[in-house]
C-alpha cells in the first residue's frame, strides 16, 4: 500500500513537472533525464539484475540512432519507421557479443561489450554510406506529425515519459516471472542455480536481449530529439559510461535507481557544461570516474539501496557480501 | 616472402614485445587475485605521460624517463590496491568492474583535463637515428623499446618461478590462508603484486613514448590490447603473455600494412571475438 502512494506521488510528480517549470531549459532539462533513465533502466536488466556488467552499451544505442536517422536519410521515411530495424540490429549484435561470453567469467563479457562498441564505433566512422566522422541527419523541417520533430521539448517530454513507463512495468514483469527468478538464484551463486537446474547463460543471454531492444530504442529516441547521429555520439565511449554511471548511483538492480541516477547526474552535467563551458567536458568525466571508484569502494548497491537494505536484506545488491 | 613484409613482421614483434610487457602486470594480478584491473591501458598511458613530463621537464632521454615512470607507476600501483583494490575484491563483481572502471576514467580524465586532447610526441631523434641491419630499417627507439620489453618480461618470469618472493606470490595465489598459516602476509604479497603489474606499464609505456603518440584516450586501445593478450595467453601465465604478445604485435602491424592503418584495431578486436567464440581457453591455457 505504501508502494503504491510512493508510486502515484512519483508519477504526479513526473507528469505535472513540465507544466509547473516550464521554461525551454526546464522541459529540455526533464526530457533529457527521461531519456537517459530509458537507457540506464534498460542497461539495468542485464547489468542489475543479471549482474553482467556491459560497459559498452552505447552500441545498442548507436544501433536505434542510426536505424532511425537511416530510415529517413536512405529511404525518406519516418525515423519511427527505423526503430524495429535498430532493434533487430541490437539483438543480433547482443547474440554475436552474448553467446560465447556469458558462459565465461563476467570480465569477458564486460571487456567483450567495450571491443565491440569500439569495433563498430571505427567501422562506422570509416564508413562512407553511414556518413562517415560527420553522422547523419534527420529532417530539418518537419513533413507530418510522425516525423517527430518538435521545436519545444514538451511532446518529448511525455514520449519519453511513456517509453519510460513501458520500460519499467516491462523491467517489473520481468522481474516477477519465472525469468526474474532465475536471475535473482544465478546473482546469487550461480553453480547453486544449475545445479538446481536453471538455465543460466540462456536466462543472462535473454536479459542482455532485451535489454539490447530496449538500449536501442532509447538510441533512436535521442536522435529524433536531436535530430542527428554521429560516431561519437551513437557509439562513443562517454554515452555508455553515463548509461552505466547513472543505473550504478542510483541503484543498479533496484527498479527506480537509475531513474534517481538520471535525475542527479544530467542536471549535474548541464549545470557544469554551462559553468565550465568547454573545459567541463574532461573535468565533469574526472567527477564521474570518482563517482563510479566512491560507489564501487563503499555502497555497491547505489543510493537507492541505503533505503530498502532495511527492509530486504537478502536482495541486497552487494553491498556487504562477506566472502 | 617480399622485403617489405619482413620489415614489417620485425617492427610487429618489436611493438609486440612492449604488450608482452604491460599485459605480464595484467596476466599477474588477474591470476594472482581474480580481479582484473580495467584501467591498466591507462596505467600504460600514465607512464607515457610521466616520461613526457620527465622529458620536458628535466630533458635527458629514457635513461632517465624510464626508471621514473616505473617507480611512479609502481607507487600509484601500491596507492591504488590499498586504497580501492583490497576492499572491492571481496565485493561482487559488480563492485570490482566498477572500481577499476571508474578508475580508467578518473585517470583518463583527469590527464584529458590537465593536457588537453592533442596530440604529443617525444622530439624523433630521443633516442638515436635508425639503424639498417641487412637491408631492413629499424628506428632505434622502436628496437630499444623491444628488447628492454623483451628482456624485462623474462626476468618477471624468472622472479615469479625462480625466486623466494616468487613462491611467495605463489603461495598466496593458491591459498590465502595456507600461506598465512605458513607466516607470508597475504595484503604485503598483493601489494607487491600490484607494484611489478603497475611498475610494468609504467615502464612500458616511457618505452613507447619514444615513437607512439601520447594522447589520454590511448588507455583504451592498450587496455583492450592487453585484456586480448592475456586471453590469448592464459590468465596467470607472463610466458603466455609473451607469446600472445608477439603474435598479436605481428598481427597488427600486418593488417596495418596489408589492409590499411584505420583497420588495425579492428582486426585485433574481431579476433578477440573469434577467440572467444572458438577458442575462450587460450591458445596454450587450460579453463
Amino acid at each position: 500500500m505504501r508502494r503504491l502512494i510512493w508510486l502515484s506521488v512519483v508519477a504526479a510528480i513526473a507528469i505535472a513537472y513540465p507544466l509547473l517549470l516550464s521554461s525551454p531549459f526546464q522541459q529540455r532539462l526533464g526530457a533529457l533525464v527521461l531519456l537517459y533513465a530509458i537507457a540506464a533502466s534498460a542497461w539495468n536488466i542485464v547489468g542489475g539484475y543479471a549482474g553482467q556488467v556491459s560497459v559498452g552499451h552505447v552500441v545498442f544505442f548507436g544501433c536505434g540512432a542510426y536505424a532511425a536517422m537511416g530510415s529517413y536519410v536512405k529511404f525518406g521515411l519516418s525515423p519511427l519507421f527505423g526503430i524495429p530495424g535498430g532493434i533487430v540490429l541490437a539483438v543480433g549484435l547482443a547474440a554475436i557479443i552474448g553467446v560465447p561470453t556469458l558462459r565465461l567469467s563476467g570480465h569477458y563479457f564486460s571487456m567483450a561489450t567495450i571491443a565491440v562498441a569500439e569495433t563498430m564505433r571505427l567501422i562506422v566512422t570509416n564508413t562512407d554510406w553511414l556518413g562517415a566522422a560527420v553522422g547523419l541527419s534527420g529532417p530539418t523541417v518537419p513533413r507530418n506529425i510522425f516525423d517527430l520533430s518538435f521545436l519545444s521539448s514538451l511532446p518529448y517530454y511525455y514520449l519519453f515519459l511513456l517509453i519510460l513507463a513501458i520500460t519499467l512495468l516491462i523491467t517489473w514483469w520481468m522481474t516477477n516471472s519465472r525469468m526474474g527468478f532465475y536471475l535473482r538464484a544465478i546473482k546469487d551463486s550461480e553453480r547453486a542455480a544449475r545445479s538446481l537446474g536453471a538455465p543460466a547463460s540462456r536466462t543472462k543471454l535473454y536479459a542482455y536481449m532485451l535489454s539490447a531492444a530496449l538500449t536501442s530504442v532509447a538510441g533512436a529516441l535521442y536522435a529524433m530529439m536531436f535530430g542527428f547521429v554521429d560516431p561519437e555520439s551513437g557509439f562513443g565511449i562517454l554515452i555508455s559510461v553515463k548509461i552505466l554511471i547513472m543505473a550504478a548511483l542510483g541503484g543498479a538492480g533496484l527498479l527506480f535507481g537509475p531513474l534517481v541516477g538520471a535525475a542527479i547526474l544530467v542536471p549535474l552535467e548541464e549545470i557544469s557544461n554551462s559553468w565550465l563551458g568547454g573545459k567541463g567536458a574532461g573535468l565533469t568525466f574526472v567527477l564521474y570516474g570518482a563517482i563510479i571508484v566512491v560507489i564501487a569502494r563503499f555502497q555497491p548497491g547505489g543510493l537507492l539501496s541505503l533505503f530498502t537494505r532495511r527492509s530486504k536484506p537478502s536482495k541486497d545488491t552487494g553491498a556487504g557480501h562477506a566472502p | 616472402m617480399s622485403f617489405v613484409l619482413v620489415q614489417v613482421i620485425v617492427g610487429g614483434l618489436l611493438l609486440g614485445a612492449v604488450y608482452a610487457l604491460f599485459s605480464s602486470g595484467l596476466t599477474l594480478v588477474w591470476g594472482m587475485m581474480n580481479i582484473v584491473n580495467f584501467a591498466h591501458g591507462d596505467f600504460v598511458m600514465l607512464g607515457m605521460y610521466v616520461a613526457y613530463v620527465v622529458y620536458t621537464l628535466l630533458g635527458g632521454g629514457p635513461i632517465l624517463g624510464a626508471p621514473l615512470a616505473t617507480l611512479v607507476l609502481a607507487t600509484v600501483g601500491v596507492v591504488v590496491y590499498f586504497a580501492l583494490i583490497r576492499d572491492i575484491m571481496k565485493g561482487p563483481m559488480l563492485a570490482q568492474i566498477l572500481g577499476t572502471f571508474g578508475l580508467a576514467l578518473l585517470l583518463r580524465y583527469s590527464v584529458f583535463w590537465w593536457f588537453g586532447a592533442n596530440f604529443l610526441s617525444m622530439p624523433p631523434n630521443i633516442v638515436g637515428g635508425t639503424y639498417a641491419f641487412a637491408g631492413l630499417r629499424i628506428e632505434a627507439s622502436r628496437l630499444l623499446a623491444g628488447v628492454v620489453a623483451l628482456l624485462v618480461t623474462l626476468g618477471l618470469h624468472l622472479l615469479l618461478t625462480r625466486t623466494s618472493l616468487g613462491s611467495k606470490m605463489l603461495a598466496v595465489a593458491e591459498d590465502q590462508t595456507a600461506a598465512q598459516l605458513m607466516g607470508i602476509r597475504p595484503d604485503t604479497m598483493q601489494a607487491i603484486a600490484w607494484a611489478i603489474a603497475a611498475g610494468a606499464t609504467g615502464l612500458a609505456g616511457a618505452l613507447i613514448a619514444n615513437f607512439f603518440y601520447i594522447v589520454p584516450t590511448v588507455g583504451e586501445t592498450l587496455g583492450i590490447v592487453a585484456f586480448v593478450t592475456v586471453s590469448l595467453g592464459g590468465f596467470g601465465s607472463v610466458p603466455g603473455a609473451l607469446v600472445a604478445g608477439l603474435l598479436i604485435g605481428v598481427i597488427e602491424s600486418l593488417s596495418g600494412y596489408l589492409i590499411g592503418a584505420i583497420y588495425k584495431d579492428i582486426v585485433v578486436y574481431v579476433l578477440f571475438l573469434l577467440f572467444l567464440w572458438f577458442r575462450p581457453q587460450g591458445l596454450m591455457g587450460k579453463m
